[in-house]
């Protein structure tokens, strides 16, 4: 037995006692990855002068204004126009710069798809296609602003890596990991402001998930938001005996199988926790994986066969299903199935 | 291996064996899309045998002129252009289209020599020009880039969201080429989707408008040299051309957009096109 008796790894020792009863919501430190994103990929063009940010009249949203004021001639809003915009971001990298295409998730995933398939991830392009407002995130904003479906069709694309942080922390790391990784990767971002959970030591990589909480009764495979909302179901669920392995998993493509099917076979029941549709996510992929390998009982947390609506970023979690709650619920009854 | 720059007179030599070897790859392939590529034969030859700055031992050679067949479906005049120019060798053409050709149904630039910009989906490739030249700019290079667009394709609004952004960077290293057939997949250009008038439309989105005809090589090659010359922003030629021009049974017939000669009618459109050549 290790002297270290915490099972988390790699959260910060502040958030811990937060995770009762979802105080990290209310009381913890909170910022939208979206903004970590727009700050590290000025720290990139700074070293690189290949590094070229394009967006589509967002760019005050997202945060990458400030690239465009510190480097202008580096910087290309493209205007109302996210076909051009994601087909000229191909052009460029023909040429060896590495652009970063910047516009809100329902527009890179469903406008320009056609742009992103054929133009970027069927030439295998060094595109990074920076999405903000992922999942139903952009909370008050409705649906035509909630990308509740990019994991899905971005994971069905030949030549796509795909990735979704869960704080600001992990957020620096992956766009670091995305601008040094040859060809296109999709970066999913939040709109709204999520718990800083991880600490400098989460040792981010592309296609690697991480065990952020040790368990043997259940395993809860999350990305993006939803991890910090695992953290608190496995806390909770810890209080009635339970012990939930939490993994947080930034890359949904490619996934990280050996992980998945070392808790398949440890924990015996996965409960996968993503904001997104349900159906082609990660709740997919794992199921996927599992079926062919290693059948074990799932439960899925995910965005139902339904459109949300405008509404606090909370109140949405908890009104379609997502919460830590619901995923509390779901490892309950993933583990009567065991 | 041809000697380029290419007179007047030798573009059009090369203008009617690369229409042969499209008319040979099409027939071989069994399918494929003739009437797009003949239209725009004797542009994509004065630019591969007289404008453009290349070396086809290099074909990713960074300061290297670039070429976009944003029409991809076109593509054999593409092939046909880039195994006479020594891209590649010819024995490819016949694989069009073949399992494990290089020579994809669209052109893919992974895997042939001389594709700049894989193509297909339309509406694409100005864009794709944009970027090229913005970087073009941005890394002080002074290539040039050449996108051959499609008529019927500009009834796709992305293209115009390409003209827009052309003209508001002043992008003169960027020369759009209008292959205006007036035939589409279905019908008429002009009746099934109208674009007139075209070239006050882009004129209106900032372009320096070219009215030429498309297959007399005396007026492209001077108008291409002029568009590469000319400072503060994008050119558009607009090149009046003939859907299948060369072979008498396509020319203007819609139906050859994307259908292959059987071997009969491939000898003789060869026949047609050789004779015709001859007679120069």
């Amino acid at each position: 037995m290790s002297a270290n008796l915490s099972p988390y790894h790699h959260v910060r020792p502040e958030v811990i006692p937060l995770l009762k009863d979802g105080k990290l919501f209310s009381e913890g430190q909170k910022a939208p990855t979206r903004a970590a994103f727009a700050q590290t990929v000025i720290e990139l063009g700074a070293a690189n002068p290949d590094i070229v940010v394009l967006d589509a009249d967002v760019s005050k949203s997202i945060g990458t204004n400030r690239f465009g004021a510190k480097f202008p001639e580096r910087h290309f809003n493209f205007g109302i126009a996210e076909q051009n915009m994601f087909a000229a971001a191909a052009g460029m990298a023909t040429t060896g710069l590495i652009p970063f295409a910047c516009t809100y998730a329902v527009f890179a995933s469903l406008r320009a798809l056609d742009m992103v398939r054929n133009s970027i991830h069927y030439p295998n392009l060094n595109v990074k296609i920076a999405a903000s407002h992922s999942g139903i995130t952009p909370g008050p904003d409705g649906v035509t602003h909630q990308g509740q479906e990019d994991m899905t069709i971005m994971r069905s694309i030949a030549n796509s890596t795909v990735i979704a942080p869960a704080d600001p922390d992990t957020t620096v790391l992956a766009v670091k990991a995305a601008a040094a990784h040859a060809g296109p990767v999709y970066l999913s971002f939040t709109r709204d402001p999520v718990p800083e959970v991880f600490g400098p030591d989460y040792p981010f990589e592309i296609g690697k998930a991480v065990t952020v909480r040790d368990g043997s009764d259940v395993t809860i495979i999350a990305m993006r938001d939803l991890t910090a909302h695992a953290l608190v179901a496995a806390a909770h669920l810890a209080e009635a005996g339970i012990e939930a392995r939490v993994i947080d998993c930034p890359t949904l493509k490619p996934l990280d199988e050996e992980i998945v099917l070392q808790a398949a076979r440890e924990t015996g029941a996965i409960v996968t926790a993503e904001n997104n549709v349900y159906f082609g996510g990660l709740g997919s992929a794992v199921a996927e994986l599992l079926v062919e390998n290693h059948p074990t009982p799932m439960q899925r947390i995910g965005v139902r066969d339904t459109f949300a609506e405008s509404g606090p970023y909370l109140d949405l979690l908890d009104k379609y299903g997502l919460s830590y709650g619901h995923i509390e619920t779901a490892a309950r009854k993933v583990i009567a199935r065991k | 291996m041809a000697n380029v720059p290419m007179s007047v007179e030798e573009l059009k030599q090369m203008a009617a064996t690369i229409r042969c070897d499209i008319i040979e790859m099409i027939c071989t392939a069994g399918a494929g899309h003739p009437g797009g590529s003949l239209s725009a034969t004797d542009i994509v030859t004065a630019l591969y045998f007289r404008l453009m700055r290349l070396d086809p031992q290099n074909p990713r050679w960074p300061d290297r002129d670039r070429f976009i067949l944003s029409k991809g479906h076109a593509c054999p005049v593409w092939y046909a252009t880039l195994a006479e120019r020594g891209f590649f060798d010819k024995a490819h053409l016949g694989t069009l289209r073949q399992l494990g050709s290089i020579l994809q149904g669209h052109p893919d630039m992974n895997k042939v020599p001389g594709i700049d910009m894989t193509a297909g989906s339309l509406g694409q490739g100005l864009s794709v020009g944009v970027g090229m030249a913005l970087a073009g700019k941005l890394q002080k290079k002074d290539y040039h880039v050449w996108v051959v667009v499609g008529d019927g394709e500009s009834q796709e609004g992305a293209v115009w969201e390409a003209a827009m952004s052309a003209a508001k960077w002043k992008l003169d290293n960027i020369t759009a080429i209008l292959d205006r057939n007036n035939l589409q997949n279905d019908w008429h250009v002009d009746e099934l989707m109208p674009i007139e008038p075209v070239a006050d439309k882009w004129q209106a989105f900032g372009w320096h408008v070219v009215d030429i005809d498309g297959h007399d090589m005396d007026a492209i090659v001077p108008a291409l040299e002029a568009a590469r010359e000319r400072k503060g922003g994008p050119t558009l030629i607009l090149a009046r051309t003939i859907k299948g021009k060369g072979v008498s049974y396509m020319e203007n017939v819609c139906e050859w957009h994307g259908k292959a000669p059987c071997q009969e009618e491939a000898d003789q459109a060869l026949d047609e096109i050789r004779r015709c050549s001859c007679e120069r």
